[in-house]
């Protein structure tokens, strides 16, 4: 496995992030240009004088990294040179934040590899809801209490609205899989124009778990049928990640911190089967099971 | 005509002067008799601190830890699936 992520960044011990980031760097090779937003990744790696990365990184603001690499995409057209462009963001910039500058990225339709390591909440400035967040989880921004069992809306369908903007490779990945990681990225820096790759990216402190668990935690997401991995070419479904035996959606909440709540207050075996009615409703929608 | 100063530009890979192994409370251990070289801990490490080298006695390849680095989050001995690696509370 070549590295080109440098050890010495201050991620957080047992942050999924780095091993997704050199998954990533691993099948695009070093002849790649990366732009980041600001993100967990962008604070843990280049911590001023020092860079993590072995290949060209730029930051750009929070809102614009799409239209970054469009530019750097446009340049080496201009030039005519090779390389491959990619964005790795978290999902506050992808889903929130960045989302104009990505839907103009992905209209125009530049070729460029859009990775966002979702770990559902702005975890970088302190556990914030995102439009990413699933449906009652706890964060500072929609705490559990006496009124509220945590964000009372669901999760945004980013892969859905990069679809609706007819890009031509769309797919959810996880860091339990990284095979199947290594080859999505693969096939989205082939595609000709732009790709969306969604993956599962666990947190420990936003997640609330031991830092040993956290590719446990990104497997149980994908078995229960709330992480489905799926890949869309030119808007055709084409390839799911089966799951011989769906687990219980218990399984995947009670691992984690920022769902206590729902097995200890009133009202939380509703909620329960609320999410795993969305597990289910997963189940059918991609065929996960055979 | 003053000369500009040449800037110092930050170097690819340059957080390797930090030595985050410092963090560790717990200290992985790889028991190479149990080892199958699966390679799942390279693959899982946040830190890139699991490296295939040459066991120096019998030539093998082996994975060693790469402890200035390692911060003993416990990934490789969660994921090994023949429990090869085992996590021992350190003493400095």
């Amino acid at each position: 496995m070549q590295n080109l992520l440098a050890p010495g960044h201050r991620a957080c011990a047992g942050c999924s992030m780095p091993t997704v980031v050199r998954l990533v760097l691993d099948a695009a090779g070093p002849n790649t240009i990366v732009v980041s937003p600001t993100s967990c990744l962008e604070v843990t790696t280049t911590p001023f004088p020092e860079s993590a990365w072995c290949v060209p990184w730029l930051h750009s603001l929070f809102e614009n990294a799409a239209a970054v690499a469009s530019g750097v995409e446009i340049a080496l057209k201009r030039f005519h040179k090779d390389a491959n462009v990619l964005v790795i963001g978290g999902d506050g910039s992808t889903f929130d934040i960045g989302m104009g500058s990505n839907s103009g990225m992905f209209e125009r339709g530049h070729k460029v590899t859009y990775v966002c390591y979702d770990n559902e909440a702005y975890m970088n400035t302190g556990v914030q809801r995102s439009g990413s967040t699933p449906f009652c989880a706890h964060t500072t921004t929609t705490p559990s209490g006496e009124i509220s069992l945590g964000n009372p809306r669901p999760k945004k369908d980013m892969p859905a609205i990069a679809l609706a903007h007819r890009v031509p490779y769309v797919a959810t990945a996880s860091v339990a899989y990284p095979v199947d990681l290594r080859r999505k990225v693969k096939k989205a820096i082939e595609t000709q124009g732009p790709s969306y790759i969604q993956v599962n990216a666990p947190c420990i402190t936003g997640w609330t778990f031991d830092a040993g668990k956290t590719v446990e935690i990104a497997r149980l997401a994908v078995e229960t049928g709330l992480w489905p991995l799926f890949e869309y070419v030119n808007g055709q479904l084409t390839e799911v990640k089966k799951v011989r035996r769906p687990k219980p959606v218990e399984d995947y909440l009670k691992s984690q911190g920022r769902y206590r709540h729902l097995f200890k207050k009133p009202g939380g075996t509703e909620v329960l089967k609320q999410i795993q009615a969305m597990a289910d409703a997963n189940i059918s929608k991609y065929c996960l099971v055979d | 005509m003053s000369k500009v100063k040449a800037i110092e530009f930050v170097e690819p890979g340059s957080t390797q002067i930090t030595k985050t192994g410092a963090w560790r409370t717990f200290v992985p251990r790889i028991d190479q008799k149990k080892c199958i070289k699966c390679s799942l801990c390279e693959i899982y490490c946040p830190e890139s601190s699991v490296h295939q080298v040459k066991d120096p006695i019998s030539g093998d390849l082996i994975f060693d830890i790469d402890l200035n680095y390692c911060k003993g989050c416990g990934i490789c001995e969660h994921e090994c699936p023949r429990h090869a690696i085992k996590l021992e509370l350190e003493e400095k």
